[in-house]
């Protein structure tokens, strides 16, 4: 095997090349990045605030007591692992249309966020929770008691769609 | 009755060593984490401190997997040689001067034998074998390459790790620890007196330990996990443990010989009873050799590892001849003395 030659742009002094001082000036940095502050957050005594960008789980926007959604089933049909479940129904309300199934399924929602983008009544957002643990595969079916969410709770998401859409 | 005291000795010896080295592996995790500014496992007890518990527990409750065509024998074989070559070198090095308990003087090391560097040096070289069954017994083509390399590394800076004691022996005039150690009295620590020794001993520590930057035969990146690819559960952990054994074994070889071991310069000065300064003595002992260990943990996780070439590279054409130069320019100083 021919051994290229390495090729320098100056030539290492002979200290440069034993090798030892860099080891040294390595060890200070090290040394002195123990002292420096940690960045790991302790979760659970301290929690991780995401900003108004983050997708977190879906819920539905609750307005004046009742859900915003109409059952067009948009949300339902652009849904990329098919995990929303939508079963319309008349009502005497001004908005006629009203789900009376919506269910996410957890366990196939991968948080992209397309419902969100293309809900026609801002009805359906991403939320800032992250903290979904659950224990078996009937808990992951979060139906409207677990999706609805007062709208002043989610005021934040919707501003952030307004500005930035 | 002459047994019960070697007996007292080695069960004190071996718990304390296998309480270090996994409490080593806690420490380790402890001071990477703050180098790179995390913290580290600090959840299981108060600030990690029964974390090595938990693993050990963990790695006893693992399946053990021995792949289908493995020499099974060998394959169980070989991570028991490593650990326990790492743990039988302590059986000379000295922990403290000559105490007086219950009338009778007690040598605080093991085995006082007249050659003590030999008996170090022959049980590093029989390190080798347990890398290399293991590389080989485990039927897998990165497992066999991670042995041998990690095998030719060893052998290689064996040569120098034994010609650079050679300098420590000249001036000490003896091949017993006890006697070395007793020989670096009053500040005279061979560190500076044989300072060439020192730095070639110390890297070939690196080199015998696998450790930083001499550890390509394990890293991940290279060969998966090299020689302890196959091995799961408690063989796993008998690997782990033996790498920081030899960790700790390597430390207080560098103690004992460059250090000054036990030696506390201003000990004897202050006044204490003769079993205080003692007791100080082995806790200097131990002080010298937590450093050293802080030493290897700070070297890993500052410098690149070498590609193999480059390591084999060094290992002859470096170490080698400046061993063989230390040797020299030792014996011309005594010539001409």
């Amino acid at each position: 095997m021919e051994h290229s030659k390495v090729i320098r742009k100056k030539d290492l002094t002979i200290l440069e090349r034993m090798y030892i001082p860099e080891i040294v000036k390595g060890m200070r940095l090290t040394i002195a990045q123990m002292f420096r502050p940690k960045f790991t957050i302790q979760y659970p005594e301290n929690k991780f605030t995401p900003s108004a960008s983050f997708r977190g789980r879906p819920v539905l926007v609750e307005e004046n007591g009742t859900e915003r959604c109409v059952a067009c089933g948009l949300c339902s049909r652009v849904c990329p692992s098919l995990a929303i479940e939508v079963q319309a129904a008349e009502t005497k309300d001004e908005k006629e249309r009203y789900p009376e199934k919506f269910e996410i399924n957890m366990l196939r929602c991968i948080f992209c966020g397309f419902c969100e983008e293309v809900c026609p009544e801002e009805a359906i957002i991403m939320s800032q929770e992250y903290e979904l643990a659950f224990s078996n595969q009937k808990d992951a079916l979060f139906g409207k008691a677990k999706l609805l969410v007062p709208i002043e709770k989610v005021q934040g998401r919707l501003d952030f769609l307004r500005a930035h859409r | 009755m002459d047994i019960i005291e070697p007996l007292v000795k080695i069960i004190l010896v071996v718990i304390v060593n296998l309480t270090v080295v996994a409490y080593l592996v806690l420490v380790e995790r402890r001071v990477s984490a703050f180098i790179q500014n995390r913290i580290g496992p600090n959840r299981v007890g108060p600030g990690g401190l029964f974390q090595p518990v938990a693993d050990i527990v963990k790695l006893f409750l693992k399946e053990d997997i021995v792949p289908k065509a493995a020499n099974k024998f060998v394959h169980s074989l070989a991570p028991i040689i490593s650990l326990v070559v790492a743990m039988t070198t302590f059986a000379v090095i000295p922990f403290g001067n000559t105490i007086h308990l219950f009338g009778r003087d007690i040598k605080l090391m093991i085995a006082d034998v007249n050659v003590g560097i030999l008996y170090l040096l022959a049980l590093s070289s029989l390190g080798v074998y347990g890398i290399t069954l293991s590389g080989w017994s485990s039927n897998n083509k990165y497992s066999l390459l991670g042995g041998l390399r990690s095998s030719a590394q060893m052998i290689s800076y064996e040569l120098s790790m034994g010609l650079a004691i050679i300098g420590v022996l000249m001036i000490a005039g003896t091949l017993q620890l006890n006697k070395i150690v007793e020989s670096q009295a009053h500040g005279m620590w061979y560190f500076w007196r044989s300072p060439i020794s020192f730095i070639t001993f110390v890297i070939a520590s690196f080199a015998e330990t696998n450790r930083l930057p001499f550890d390509l035969p394990e890293a991940e990146p290279e060969l998966v996990g090299g020689y302890h690819t196959e091995y799961s559960g408690m063989k796993f952990g008998l690997f782990f443990l033996a790498e920081y054994a030899n960790m700790i074994t390597a430390s207080a070889v560098i103690t004992t010989l460059y250090l000054g071991g036990w030696q506390l310069p201003f000990a004897g000065h202050l006044g204490f009873s003769d079993l205080t300064v003692s007791l100080l003595q082995v806790a200097a002992f131990a002080v010298k050799v937590g450093l050293v260990l802080l030493f290897f943990i700070l070297i890993r996780w500052t410098i690149p590892r070498f590609r193999y070439d480059q390591l084999m590279n060094i290992g002859w054409k470096v170490m080698l001849p400046l061993s063989l130069a230390n040797i020299l320019i030792t014996g011309l100083y005594f010539v001409l003395r």
